[in-house]
């Protein structure tokens, strides 16, 4: 690699531009944990309780839920993107640039997660439900004060991965005019056969990567060691 | 120690309570509890003993309503369970603390945590929380860890905490699903002997659920025994224990009594000692040890205590001894003859 890299590198004069993608990035995946994020927990939950055995079990809603999350997980999210354009331009206002781009991240990002979050929760005890209920707990309150509680550890860890996961996805941003290092990385980069830029974008995103796992892993680890 | 209420209304009250699961893909239909009639004394505390699939965890769900019943009548102080919908039962389980097995305490939650939850629930003001709190892990014993994670504590630590937390209601009933089966035996006894101060510094009546026969002799007044989702033995202990009447109860009092010996141990028995062997039971306020050895002195008899021993249930003594006679044909004849009409005795 080191041996490859051209003299010919326009990456001096790029610094501004690669700090601006990289607020960029920062941003659009911000945005999608918190907004994806949250409706990922509440599909999830809704995932949970309803199941077979669970504490607002119903065979419909569950159903309908599972198809919902089976139908939209699977599909690539360079393909997804596109899929998703008239329903951006519906609620957000344009189908193209950065709030396009992370309209289409909650989406896939809600979906992704409200599967990890059901995963998670799945592996609270009953006995710990069982007992709350014998303390004459109202079931909105376990799924709040018991079953949420309980799953936190695991539940960190699979934000993280889904934070990880949402970096990735953001790269495509590209494709319909967003931000980003990807998209960045892309543009001057890769089309301009300047590697040295390609790396440097690489590198923050796997410093990112790492620094996002960092705390992901060390927050869980004080919960559990509790 | 007399308990108050004893022999008035009951506290737990069941007729006829059936519980049935129905069939399933790939399962027949269940009866986990069938027509279990049952009167539980405020103050007492009641074992129900069986072995697994029995009904007994099922049963005990049915006195929260945690399980509701198919049919039959429930009534728990006096207000009927059966037909509640779960928002009417809620207030209910208040006054019912249960513990488990397996703690079930909340991870993410202190000591201090597990002990607030059932008083959150309940509505209970922050200063009065603290002093009920404070109050329970005092009396448990483990003042210094309420700001601990249930990780760190010891499984008897993790059972008196579950103790401590279904106390804080002030519960008139308390139900203990196998709540020692997970415990090594010193720490049983240490549980135990905690349950049985519930039960008298409070008045609280018990219903615990077990496999053990060491619990039912160590803890309880009443003991209940299950087969098939069925009653098929009550009474009190001391009863129970000194004249088991089905099989299962015998197999089960079997395992901390010695009834007489089985067919092996009395072969082996019969290689050791050459005379005719008799059964003999003892029972509190019959006739003594005493009055058995002058029949068998009076005839010159020889004799040796070979299987068996004296125990000593709730205050009561009972014992079945099997000895061994040795002496005259005509003697020993009499002998048996005269232990029959003295006590149950047979030979052996």
């Amino acid at each position: 690699m080191l041996t490859a890299l051209p003299t010919d590198t326009r990456l001096g004069e790029l610094w501004p531009d690669i700090w601006q993608a990289t607020g960029e990035t920062l941003l659009m995946v911000a945005l999608t944990m918190l907004i994806g994020g949250t409706l990922g927990l509440i599909l999830g939950l809704g995932l949970y309780l309803t199941r077979k055995g669970g504490l607002y079990e119903n065979v419909i809603v569950s159903f309908v839920l599972n198809v919902l999350v089976n139908f939209f997980r699977p599909i690539p999210f360079i393909i997804f993107i596109a899929a998703v354009q008239p329903a951006a331009r519906l609620i957000v206002g344009t189908g193209i640039g950065t709030p396009a781009v992370v309209f289409s991240l909650v989406l896939a990002a809600m979906f992704g997660i409200a599967r990890i979050v059901e995963q998670n929760l799945v592996s609270v005890p009953p006995g710990v439900i069982e007992a709350a209920r014998a303390m004459g707990a109202t079931r909105a309150r376990i799924a709040a004060t018991v079953v949420v509680p309980e799953a936190m550890a695991p539940v960190i860890l699979g934000y993280t991965f889904a934070f990880v996961a949402v970096v990735d996805m953001s790269a495509v941003a590209g494709l319909i005019a967003g931000g980003g290092l990807g998209s960045f990385a892309q543009t001057f980069g890769y089309r301009q056969y300047d590697p040295a830029v390609t790396w440097v974008c690489v590198l923050i995103l796997v410093a990112l990567v790492q620094v996002i796992q960092l705390l992901g892993n060390t927050l869980s680890a004080r919960i559990l060691r509790r | 120690m007399t308990h108050p209420g004893t022999g008035a209304v009951p506290l737990v009250r069941l007729r006829d309570v059936t519980k049935t699961y129905p069939a399933a893909k790939g399962r027949n239909e269940v009866n986990a509890v069938v027509d279990v009639d049952l009167d539980i004394a405020a103050g007492d505390v009641q074992a129900i003993v069986g072995y697994s699939g029995a009904g007994k965890s099922t049963l005990v769900r049915l006195l929260n309503g945690l399980e509701p019943a198919t049919s039959g009548s429930i009534q728990v102080g006096g207000t009927e369970l059966v037909g509640l919908r779960e928002r009417q039962l809620r207030p209910i389980r208040l006054g019912i603390g249960m513990i488990f097995q397996q703690f079930n305490l909340l991870e993410s939650r202190t000591v201090w945590g597990n002990l607030a939850y059932p008083l959150q629930i309940a509505g209970v003001d922050k200063a009065e929380q603290q002093r009920r709190i404070s109050e329970l892990l005092h009396f448990v014993g483990l003042p210094d860890k309420a700001h601990t994670y249930p990780r760190n504590l010891s499984g008897g630590q993790k059972q008196r905490v579950g103790i401590a937390r279904a106390l804080t209601t002030n519960p008139s009933l308390l139900l203990a699903d196998e709540a020692t089966s997970a415990l090594d035996p010193e720490t049983t006894h240490e549980v135990l002997r905690l349950l049985k101060r519930v039960n008298e510094e409070f008045g609280t009546t018990i219903v615990a659920i077990t496999h053990e026969m060491e619990v039912v002799r160590e803890l309880a007044d009443h003991v209940a025994v299950m087969e098939s989702g069925r009653i098929v033995e009550s009474g009190p202990v001391y009863d129970v224990f000194s004249a088991p009447r089905q099989p299962v109860t015998r197999r089960f009092v079997g395992t901390v009594v010695d009834d007489e010996p089985s067919t092996d141990a009395l072969a082996a028995l019969r290689s050791r000692h050459p005379g005719r062997f008799v059964k003999v039971e003892l029972r509190e306020g019959g006739p003594r040890q005493t009055d058995i050895f002058a029949v068998l002195l009076e005839r010159g008899i020889a004799f040796e205590l070979v299987f068996g021993g004296i125990e000593e249930i709730q205050g009561a003594t009972f014992g079945n001894l099997t000895l061994s006679l040795d002496g005259p044909a005509t003697s020993v004849d009499e002998a048996v003859r005269e232990l029959a009409a003295l006590v149950p005795a047979k030979e052996l």
